[in-house]
């Protein structure tokens, strides 16, 4: 990550500004990293914000699920897990604020448009864990859906984005493996405990396999995303390889994947069509705690306010003794 | 909402993993001082026993080479500073 001295953008003559495009366009293909001071179109610029202001409220926001059992975690050990998590998902999203910050966005507007629900985040989040296993669920099918999102980020071309990425997939794998431990024990556990586990693979399987975002045949950003190697493969790549690599981890724990069109075809697991009525419903606001969310992170940041007074005034306290 | 946190620095983090080794750039944080800084270094990139040692510097006194001027700069063509521009004849060895 830059510092914010040296990521001015310059402005150009428009006649330099073709130039420039070209260069910028052959140092992409040329697998070259673009660096803050560097000049990038408008554009690039732009869908970098978005992605990756996206990105930081999703570990923000994703704290909330996970953190609604902390207080209710079955064992001491289990807690600090689950606490060490929680942690590293807000410092993910440090690490991306100051990423986008290094575009010329300021941290404060990024999370006023959190608040003022009008940022996106993956919708994932607006799902309720109702039981224990959720915990195990999460851990193991979002955040294998999220690592499968992240590993080819950390090739992306925006230098800044790509190193925090390799910080966030260095970390993100305890988060996977501690989800499925957990699962593990439920499944192989008591019939109730078993149940659970199910139940909570019922709930979670299909908003997983939609985390990796609309059909290729409705994506709109995909095209340019791909060509200037923000992306690397397409949503429904990426979707593919996940539901391969889930299936048969599925199958270990003797867990039942609820999709009746599952089937196997020497290669690839082929599945069903995922409902995106639901999946367009949630994202336009209406999933099962899209207001909770938000009105979780709203009195997070107004109950904090008073403790960002405090610091700024004692700074300020100090510098004059 | 906006405001209260403008006035918060930018601080740019260094750790050094063992002994030995150089302090090496990580990242940057916002801090409203060099305590809060580096509480919040701590917390954000040694979760892992990744340092022995933090430096946090404010980001405001790091001076920066352009990069437009890359080449003028930093364009030396003096290859024989290098010690792979020296053919060492065969049968020489130890040098
Ligand atoms: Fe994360
Ligand atoms: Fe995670």
């Amino acid at each position: 990550m830059c510092t914010q001295g040296l990521d001015q953008p310059r402005t150009l003559a428009a006649e330099d500004v073709s130039a420039r495009a070209e260069h910028f366009e052959a140092r992409v293909a040329a697998e070259d990293k673009i660096e803050p001071p560097d000049w990038m179109p408008d554009a690039y610029r732009a869908l970098l914000i978005r992605q990756i202001a996206q990105h930081a409220h999703s570990e923000i926001v994703g704290m909330l699920p996970e953190g609604n059992w902390l207080s209710r975690a079955p064992s001491l050990r289990r807690k600090g897990i689950l606490l060490a998590k929680v942690q590293d998902e807000a410092g993910h999203g440090l690490y991306l604020y100051s990423a986008a910050e290094t575009l010329g966005v300021t941290r404060d507007e990024l999370v006023d448009q959190l608040l003022a629900g009008t940022a996106k985040y993956s919708s994932i989040f607006n799902y309720p864990t109702l039981t224990w296993a959720d915990v195990g669920a999460v851990g193991w099918l979002v955040d294998g859906a999220a690592i499968m999102n992240q590993v080819p980020l950390c090739r992306c071309s925006y230098g800044p984005y790509a190193r925090a990425m390799v910080r966030i997939c260095r970390e993100e794998s305890f988060h996977q493996r501690q989800g499925f431990e957990l699962l593990t024990v439920l499944a192989q556990g008591t019939p109730a405990q078993h149940a659970m586990a199910q139940d909570a693979l019922d709930r979670w399987w299909w908003p997983a396999v939609m985390m990796f975002g609309p059909p290729d045949s409705e994506s709109t950003h995909n095209d340019r995303s791909l060509r200037w190697k923000v992306k690397r493969f397409t949503n429904d790549e990426l979707r593919q390889k996940f539901v391969d690599l889930t299936v048969p981890q599925a199958q270990f724990l003797a867990l039942t994947v609820p999709d009746p069109d599952l089937a196997y075809d020497g290669e690839h697991w082929r599945f069903g069509k995922p409902d995106w009525s639901e999946f367009k419903r949630v994202v336009k606001g209406d999933g099962p705690c899209n207001r909770e969310r938000l009105v979780a992170r709203r009195t997070a940041h107004e109950d904090g306010a008073w403790v960002r007074e405090a610091a700024v005034a004692h700074a300020a306290k100090r510098v004059l003794v | 909402m906006t405001g209260e946190r403008a006035a918060w620095p930018l601080w740019e983090v260094f750790v050094r993993s063992r002994a030995g080794l150089a302090h090496q750039h990580v990242g940057s944080l916002h801090a409203v001082d060099a305590r809060m800084a580096l509480d919040n270094a701590r917390d954000v990139y040694t979760r892992r026993g990744e340092g022995a040692s933090l430096w946090v510097v404010p980001a405001s006194a790091v001076v920066a080479s352009d990069p437009a001027d890359k080449d003028s700069f930093f364009g030396l063509d003096e290859e024989f500073r290098h010690a792979s521009y020296y053919v060492v004849p065969d049968g020489v060895h130890g040098i």
